[in-house]
């Protein structure tokens, strides 16, 4: 199974990016395989929309699970479309959510936003 | 362009400065003119006017809308929509109305034609009269996202009134629906407060109206005895202060109950008169000046 999380560095030792449609990378993890695959987030320099994006990405590599501290209107109603459970991170790296994901740890996010709408964070 | 078919933008950086105090009395000052709020977000110049109102239009904005029976799952709609207002999910492409610019170019790509433009009502504008004013309001529907085109709409309805002298009262601040408000304006006057907060919100639209290479001058509401920052910012950069209005009790309170005080009072009467006619100047001035250019 491929879960997804928002960073700012393509690096495992690293902390969860706040942001998840603006994130500069999306690591995608399989559970499986153990892999580790970074991509670049096309939708950061999006005028507007970038969740709607940013979820397009998951959806589009088949990822079944997102990892994040926060998430907007627009992404969750793509990302539930697509069948992409969403969970919030624990303070850290990538690294120690991904232990907290495979221990069962992590709870399902349930505080969606309405949007930031070009008014950043 | 005829003296009376002249257009005055009323702006300023912020709400609450005098915007519509100034636009509602400027255009009760003149003997013929056209009031038009482009204040969708919270039009309140009616408030003062209390027109009778003798039409409304309902404006609407086109929004895509797939058929899910013709679209064969190209997905070309979604990679053109550079808004993301478009997702391509389990096969299908999904709209999100909010985000969506109403450009058409979904409808435009789809080679198999399964999208086609819905209208979506997101506002209305209405026309009426008081005493030598017509009035035009508009008015976006809560949780809109964009008041521009109201604002289109009206400024292109406000143009049936001819041989009137218009005046426009804006959105606050300095973003699109502003640049919409200020496009065929011959003249701007910022509003300004005698403040530091004023004088960083008097610099936005002062930047966006020389952005647009606007004639403009600068009213100083509130004005009190002391120093005057926005005043100092408009001596030190050369910009013409055309009026100034007292920090006034009288003007509050009639101010405060919807009275129209130019209406209401000798003192101002005179005041928003002269105003206006300093206005006028400046623009015949403008044009001779451009004419030359």
């Amino acid at each position: 199974m491929k879960i997804a999380m928002p960073m700012d560095e393509k690096e495992l030792k690293t902390n969860v990016c706040p942001s998840f449609g603006r994130a500069p990378y999306f690591l995608i993890y399989n559970t499986e395989t153990e892999e580790s695959l970074f991509l670049d987030n096309s939708a950061i320099a999006s005028q507007g929309g970038a969740g709607i994006k940013a979820a397009q990405t998951l959806a589009d590599n088949d990822v079944k699970a997102l990892l994040t501290p926060r998430c907007g209107q627009n992404a969750e109603e793509v990302l539930s479309k697509a069948e992409i459970s969403i969970f919030k991170t624990i303070p850290g790296t990538a690294q120690q959510n991904i232990e907290a994901f495979k221990a069962e740890q992590l709870s399902v996010l349930n505080d969606i936003h309405p949007g930031f709408h070009g008014h950043e964070r | 362009m005829k003296g009376k078919d002249m257009k005055i933008a009323v702006l300023s950086g912020k709400g609450g400065t005098g915007k519509t105090l100034v636009s509602v009395n400027l255009a009760s000052a003149a003997d013929n003119a056209v009031y038009v709020d482009c204040d969708v977000e919270e039009p309140d110049g009616h408030l003062f006017f209390k027109p009778k109102v003798v039409s409304n239009e309902q404006i609407t904005i086109k929004m895509p809308s797939v058929d899910d029976a013709l679209c064969n799952g190209c997905r070309k709609c979604v990679d053109f929509c550079k808004f993301n207002a478009l997702a391509f999910i389990k096969d299908r492409p999904c709209v999100f109305e909010d985000v969506c610019h109403s450009c058409g170019g979904c409808v435009l790509v789809c080679p198999e034609k399964a999208i086609t433009e819905t209208d979506r009502m997101i506002g209305e504008i209405k026309r009426g009269v008081s005493g030598s004013v017509t009035v035009y309001t508009g008015m976006l529907k809560p949780g809109e996202e964009s008041g521009v085109p109201i604002i289109k709409r009206i400024m292109q309805a406000s143009e049936a009134d001819e041989n009137a002298l218009k005046i426009i009262d804006c959105p606050p601040g300095s973003a699109c629906v502003v640049v919409e408000s200020i496009k065929d304006a011959d003249y701007c006057v910022l509003v300004a407060e005698p403040t530091v907060f004023g004088v960083h919100n008097l610099n936005m639209v002062y930047e966006l109206v020389r952005l647009f290479n606007k004639p403009f001058g600068v009213v100083l509401n509130k004005c009190l005895d002391g120093e005057n920052p926005a005043e100092k910012f408009c001596v030190e950069r050369d910009i013409p202060v055309i009026g100034r209005i007292p920090f006034d009790t009288e003007l509050g309170e009639l101010n405060s109950n919807a009275k129209i005080v130019v209406r209401e009072s000798e003192k101002y009467k005179d005041l928003f008169f002269a105003l206006l006619q300093t206005i006028m100047k400046e623009v015949r001035h403008e044009t001779v000046a451009d004419s030359k250019r």
